[in-house]
């Protein structure tokens, strides 16, 4: 039998150096080291798993696997929906695929000094964008920062009640959910849906007045909402559910703050978000962050469950060091008694943030934010002149708007195979969530459509639904 | 067993913070303006906002240009060890993270696909979901696998959720309102059991390194919804009385989650679902080989479990009708959602390339030499002054790491771990991991050998320990002040835990220091 070569992620797999090893502690085997293990807890037989592969083989094999999917770059994709495809700069790409990031271990402030800055600066630079003092490392993803939120809004208030605007992607009130129920535990918050108007898609303030009590921890909506409507009554609903002792949260898409008013402006108190729009690519939704931020007081940042970055002095005078602050207060400080848990998270992407936030400046926020609405209408008023086709809330939107397809007899998911064979994939089918829309489908335009795109698409739904 | 030491500098750039670099009206992107038929078609952008909407400020953003950021970050890239040096950090299963598949993931049949789009144009993508799941019920025993979870603490609340639909569909979840873990269980699984709205029921170790099974059988009751355990510990000690353990809580109608954090050692060896356990959890930016980016993610806590628990998980499950994979989102009796969408693809596509790269043997070579490179590890070790291992009475060789304290030589020489770990940077060498909270050692540490470093590397690790404990017992001042060859010096820790001069921004910075420039 030929003796298996020294496997190549392996150094120490030379028959020669795991024998110069086992004499060195004095071992006759290795299986001498697993005395540990009774042997009634063994597996008794080799794993049945597939061959192991060379390098070449394994390329092969999985460019040939993923060959089968369909790619963005050849449909032309109006999918957003918590996940969007923005422009990335390359020079974002160049930096996080750096080796020195992609590590499998921690390290310490001392040896991981950039690491730790970049971090800091992905803190900075979104806090600028909020106009807020205190961001944390971001955490999983837009509906896990928002659970995280309400929770700390109630173990602020000791409330167990919050307010939910309707209008919120079910995914992300699915996570909300999680965060908060079910009734048969203590720590149970009740989450209660304020409806939105069917004719604008904003929250019914009535409605919103009918739910916030002195029950209530938090009222949570977001801008853009889910419906891709730019929510402008954010100080009245603050000042609603400040009136009843509540706190404000309010979900944002940070690429819109170049040109839509921070939360703090109208009264928010937490502000949580998605990361992905800020040079991370889409990446079958494996490229979702979210983020936490609020006041710099001690009544708030003593309930993040995440880590923060501070910057500190040094031994040496005038060096900045940044270390990790508040880790105590955290689940690996407390365990149990900690606030919530924390875990990895998305700190990869929180580097490919900062480079993206930099290279974007106060003037490129303000360039993508206008080019997004111009686009955005521009396909939803071409869309809206197809016979039968209607926007479900033509104004006030930023990059994603509904159009409803009801009249023309077609179900999104007709229309959308069609359009699939026309290289295009269509909107989000909103159809089972939102059956009061009827037949629609939340479409995304951002700034990497441009007119000739958007006048295909139109094109082709005037085709496809003419039939 | 003896190594030279590598003279070793950090680079030093002394980089600014980015926000106190660029020049006005400097840019590192252009976008492009609306196409003219666009423009005249909609008008301005602000007349599109509600006027209540519009920003009037400009956010205080550095304005840099494309070189000067890219730069930036490199060189910042520069001032991270990461794994350039030697780093044996303990629980985290140090592991290569193969080129070939970072290649892959950034191709755009990866990257630029979105999770809404119709399975049909996810074929390939599920596949290799699909075929990990398989893979990854092979190597537990257990009969399904989802990857949502975004690392492991999240499979740990994901088993939390498990756990109460599991107990809510038989009507017995406000009964069972406890779950049982221990001590040197990770911390997250008392955290998630908390946070999840669990009572937490922690059971403290035995002179053996374990808790006794009498300390199990006291906590069991009517009111147990679960264990949640790992086994071994991140002391290296295997407990093996753990089939007895499942039994117990079965008997008393609670569920068994086994935490395979430290699975390196376990693997092929033993399997989760044959001990008894319901459920399990892998660590793929660990165990699998793709990276965590500094302890930071994206990573993947794959999450799986028995027939029994199937239903309960998150939606969509990844399935194959024999001719198509597709996204099963019809579960009427899963937890809901852990996190949007069904996970983070390219984590799961960087794990099972890995395996397919190693094969079930390599798999197997893999434990083998972790457990067999703790253990060289451990003779050279314990030959340091000063160094001493836990529960020293247990002579069992330890599995793919070991537990080991500085007790003796904080007590001689006034050093510190702290001081040690900042030291070895200067080396080269990333500093150890201590022990997770809390410490039952005193002054404890915890390298983990791995598979991926050579004997030379281990050789140097060791040396560098044996040179700090000299310095330690001859000259503790340079410990005390390290780091000396760093990109950074020793950091003021009392800042970051005061709230009148933390700053986790650079606002909050710029306020504190002229808070603190008028006050003086």
């Amino acid at each position: 039998m030929k003796e298996r070569v020294a496997h190549r992620y392996m150094a120490n797999s030379v028959p020669a150096i795991k024998q110069e090893m086992l004499d060195a502690i004095g071992a006759g085997s290795v299986e001498e080291l697993f005395s540990q293990l009774p042997t009634e807890h063994r597996l008794s037989r080799p794993l049945d798993l597939p061959p192991a592969l060379s390098e070449g083989e394994l390329r092969r094999h999985l460019v040939d696997t993923l060959a089968k999917n369909g790619t963005t770059e050849r449909y032309l994709s109006f999918l957003g929906a918590g996940c969007w495809q923005h422009h990335v700069p390359a020079a974002v790409d160049e930096v996080v695929r750096r080796n020195e990031w992609l590590t499998s271990v921690s390290g310490e402030p001392s040896s991981d000094h950039g690491r730790n800055q970049a971090w800091f600066e992905f803190c900075s630079q979104l806090g600028e964008l909020l106009t807020m003092d205190l961001v944390g490392m971001p955490v999983r993803s837009w509906g896990v920062a928002a659970g995280h939120a309400i929770r700390m809004a109630s173990r602020i208030t000791g409330r167990d009640e919050v307010a939910v605007v309707r209008a919120i992607d079910p995914e992300r009130l699915s996570v909300i959910r999680n965060y908060c129920e079910p009734v048969e535990m203590p720590s149970h918050i009740s989450v209660r849906l304020v409806a939105f108007d069917p004719e604008t898609g904003l929250m019914d303030l009535d409605d919103l007045r009918e739910v916030v009590g002195e029950r209530t921890a938090a009222v949570y909506f977001e801008t853009p909402s889910y419906l891709g409507v730019i929510e402008h009554q954010g100080s009245e609903i603050a000042a609603i559910a400040h009136a009843a002792g509540a706190q404000t949260i309010v979900g944002v898409d940070p690429i819109s703050l170049g040109v839509l008013a921070p939360p703090v402006d109208y009264g928010a108190d937490i502000v949580v978000g998605t990361t992905q729009p800020l040079g991370v690519r889409m990446n079958t939704g494996g490229g979702v962050g979210g983020f936490i931020a609020s006041r710099d007081e001690e009544a708030y940042a003593r309930q993040y469950p995440t880590l923060f970055v501070s910057v500190t002095d040094t031994a040496k005078e005038g060096e900045y060091g940044f270390g990790l602050a508040l880790f105590e207060q955290t689940s690996y400080g407390l365990r149990e008694k900690g606030k919530d848990w924390t875990g990895h998270s998305v700190y990869m992407w929180a580097i490919a943030n900062a480079v993206y936030m930099a290279l974007m400046g106060p003037e490129g926020f303000k360039d993508v934010g206008e080019l997004i609405l111009r686009r955005a209408h521009y396909a939803a008023r071409r869309i809206a002149m197809i016979d039968g086709v209607r926007v479900a809330f033509p104004s006030g939107f930023f990059k994603e708007f509904v159009v409803d397809f009801t009249d023309t007899g077609r179900s999104v998911v007709d229309i959308n195979k069609e359009l699939r064979a026309h290289g295009i994939f269509g909107g989000k089918d909103l159809s089972r969530d939102f059956p009061e829309l009827g037949q629609s489908a939340l479409f995304c335009v951002t700034e990497v459509h441009t007119q000739a795109d958007l006048q295909r698409l139109a094109d082709t739904l005037s085709e496809v639904t003419a039939r | 067993m003896s190594a030279t030491l590598r003279e070793y500098h950090a680079p030093v750039w002394n980089e600014p913070v980015i926000m106190e670099m660029g020049y006005p009206g400097r840019r590192g992107v252009a976008v492009p303006e609306a196409e003219e038929e666009v423009g005249a078609e909609v008008g301005e952008a602000t007349d599109l906002i509600p006027a209540a909407m519009r920003r009037h400020d400009r956010p205080a953003l550095p304005e840099v240009s494309e070189p000067e950021v890219l730069y930036h970050y490199l060189r910042l890239s520069q001032q991270t060890l990461g794994m350039m040096g030697v780093s044996l950090f303990g629980t985290c299963t140090m592991k290569y993270n193969p080129q070939v598949n970072e290649a892959i993931a950034w191709r755009p049949e990866v990257t630029e696909v979105h999770p809404y789009q119709d399975d049909d144009t996810l074929q390939g993508t599920l596949e290799i979901v699909h075929r990990f799941d398989n893979i990854l019920r092979e190597m537990s025993g257990m009969d399904q696998f989802v990857f949502q979870a975004g690392g492991g603490a999240d499979a740990a609340y994901t088993s939390c959720a498990v756990t109460r639909a599991y107990h809510a569909s038989r009507g017995e979840l406000e009964q069972r309102d406890e779950i049982i873990t221990t001590i040197q269980t990770h911390p997250s699984n008392a955290a998630t059991a908390a946070a999840a709205g669990f009572k937490v029921i922690t059971l403290m170790l035995d002179e053996d390194g374990y808790p006794s099974l009498d300390a199990l059988k006291a906590a069991v009751s009517d009111r147990t919804a679960a264990l949640m355990v790992n086994n071994p510990d991140d002391m290296g000690v295997y407990n093996p009385e753990m089939r007895e353990w499942v039994r117990v809580v079965h008997e008393a109608g609670g569920l068994c989650f086994y935490d395979s954090a430290n699975f390196n050692g376990m693997m092929s060896k033993v399997r989760a679902r044959e001990i008894g356990f319901d459920a399990c959890m892998f660590m793929l930016h660990k165990t699998f080989g793709a990276p965590k980016s500094g302890v930071g993610g994206p990573a993947v806590g794959a999450y799986g479990c028995s027939a029994e628990l199937a239903p309960f998980v998150p939606t969509p499950v990844v399935a194959h009708d024999g001719e198509r994979y597709y996204l099963d989102h019809d579960r009427p009796k899963s937890c809901g959602k852990i996190r949007e969408f069904w996970g983070n693809v390219p984590v799961v596509l960087k794990a099972y390339a890995w395996i397919r790269a190693m094969g079930a043997e390599g798999v197997a070579e893999a434990s083998d030499i972790s457990v067999l490179a703790n253990n060289y590890m451990e003779r050279g070790l314990l030959a340091i002054r000063g160094v001493t291992r836990s529960h020293p009475d247990a002579t069992s060789p330890r599995l793919e790491m070991t537990r080991y304290s500085l007790a003796q030589m904080k007590e001689e020489t006034g050093v510190d771990v702290h001081d040690v770990q900042n030291r070895m940077t200067d080396f080269g060498v990333d500093a150890m991991w201590t022990s997770h909270e809390p410490w039952l050692i005193p002054e404890p540490f915890t390298p983990e050998a791995g598979e991926m470093y050579g004997k030379e590397a281990l050789d140097t690790w060791i040396a560098v320990l044996a040179r700090i404990s000299d310095e330690a017992y001859s000259d503790p001042e340079i410990l005390k002040t390290a780091p000396h060859n760093q990109a950074v010096h020793r950091l003021d820790h009392e800042t970051m835990e005061d709230p009148a001069r933390w700053a986790m921004t650079w606002r909050a910075y710029l306020r504190k220091r002229a808070n603190t420039v008028t006050e003086g």
